[in-house]
C-alpha cells in the first residue's frame, strides 16, 4: 500500500465485512516520543483467540473468497518496517480493535495519505454506518462523526455527492489545524 | 473554518434536486476494494466514477463498492450492471477508462470492449 488512508481503508472493509455497524478510529500523533498511532475499533463479530493469533498470518482469513488474506498483515508489516507495531484486541460477540504505530522520523514510514477521502469512500456504499474519525495531536483535537453530519441532514442521505464533497473538505480541514506543525513530516 | 451547520445549505440543494430526480433503476457501476483492488488503485477509480456522474448529470446511475472480484491480477476491477440486469466486467481500471466507460455505456449503451475482462484474457 502506497500510503496508511489505504490500509485504513482495507481494514474498514475488513470492519464492514465483520459485520461492524459502528466503527471509530483514531489518529494520534506525537511528537515527544515520535509516534504516529492510528486505531480503528469496530462492534463486529470479533475474533475468538485461536483466529486472533493466526490473523497476522498472510495466508489465513476468514473469508472463503480468497484464500489469503492480506490486509492486517500488510498494515502491520508497514508499522514495523517504520520501527513501530501493531496490536488487535478482539472479542467474539463484541468487536475488534486494532492499533498501528507509525515512528514519525523513520525513513521507512508511508504518508499518511489521504484519509479524507478514505473516509468518504467509505460512506459512498454504507450510508447506515456510524463512523467517528478522531484527530489529535498535543492539545488540538478534531472529531468528526456521521451521526453529527445526518441530524443536520435530516433525512438527505449521507452520500449525496455534494455531502461527500463538503465532508472530505470539512476532514482535510480538520487535518491542518490538529497536525498543521507536523503535516509536512506525517505526510512524506 | 467550515461548520457543520452548512450541511443545512446542502440539505436544501439536495431536496431540491431530489424533487427532479429519476427512478433509481438504471446502472449500477460496482467498485473491487479488496485489498489487491486498493493497492492497485482502486478508490481513485470510484472517485472518477462519482465525479463523471455528477459533472454529466447522471441520474440513472449508482456506485457501490464490494470486497474481493477474485483476479486480483486485473484489479482495479469495476462490473457495470444495466438496468436489464446484463453484468460487464471492466479489468485493470484506470480513472481515464472510467471517464470512458461513463460516456460509451452508461450514456450510450455501448460497452467499452477493449476493457473487458475478455478482451483482456485473449490478449
Ligand atoms: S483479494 Fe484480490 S481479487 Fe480478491
Amino acid at each position: 500500500m502506497r500510503d496508511i488512508s489505504l490500509h485504513l481503508l482495507d481494514i474498514i472493509q475488513n470492519s464492514i465485512a465483520a459485520s461492524g455497524t459502528s466503527i471509530a478510529i483514531a489518529i494520534t500523533s506525537c511528537l515527544k516520543s515520535q509516534e504516529l498511532k492510528i486505531s480503528i475499533s469496530d462492534n463486529g463479530i470479533g475474533m475468538d483467540e485461536e483466529m486472533l493469533k493466526r490473523v497476522t498470518d498472510p495466508f489465513i482469513t476468514t473469508r472463503d473468497t480468497r484464500k489469503v488474506g492480506l490486509g492486517i498483515s500488510l498494515f502491520k508489516a508497514s508499522a514495523e518496517q517504520s520501527g513501530g507495531y501493531l496490536e488487535i484486541s478482539s472479542k467474539k460477540g463484541l468487536g475488534t480493535t486494532l492499533e498501528a504505530v507509525f515512528m514519525i522520523d523513520n525513513i521507512d514510514r508511508p504518508p499518511l495519505g489521504d484519509v479524507a477521502d478514505t473516509v468518504a469512500s467509505v460512506l459512498v456504499s454504507n450510508e447506515t454506518l456510524h463512523l467517528t474519525l478522531v484527530l489529535s495531536h498535543n492539545d488540538e483535537k478534531f472529531v468528526f462523526d456521521t451521526e453529527e453530519v445526518k441530524k443536520m441532514l435530516n433525512g438527505v442521505p449521507i452520500n449525496e455527492y455534494e455531502v461527500l464533497n463538503w465532508i472530505k473538505g470539512y476532514i482535510n480541514e480538520g487535518i491542518n489545524v490538529t497536525f498543521g506543525g507536523v503535516l509536512n513530516e506525517i505526510n512524506n | 473554518m467550515k461548520s457543520i451547520t452548512e450541511l443545512e445549505e446542502l440539505r436544501k440543494k439536495a431536496l431540491e434536486k431530489m424533487g427532479v430526480r429519476a427512478n433509481t433503476d438504471g446502472y449500477r457501476i460496482v467498485v473491487g476494494m479488496a485489498t489487491c483492488g486498493i493497492a492497485a488503485g482502486a478508490r481513485p477509480v470510484m472517485n472518477s466514477f462519482m465525479e463523471e456522474l455528477q459533472k454529466r448529470e447522471i441520474k440513472n446511475a449508482s456506485v457501490t463498492m464490494t470486497g474481493c472480484v477474485g483476479v486480483c491480477r486485473l484489479e482495479p476491477i469495476v462490473e457495470v450492471i444495466d438496468p436489464s440486469g446484463n453484468k460487464t466486467t471492466y479489468v485493470k481500471m484506470t480513472s481515464e477508462k472510467a471517464v470512458r466507460i461513463v460516456a460509451e455505456h452508461i450514456v450510450n449503451g455501448r460497452v467499452c470492449l477493449d476493457y473487458t475482462i475478455g478482451y483482456e484474457d485473449k490478449k
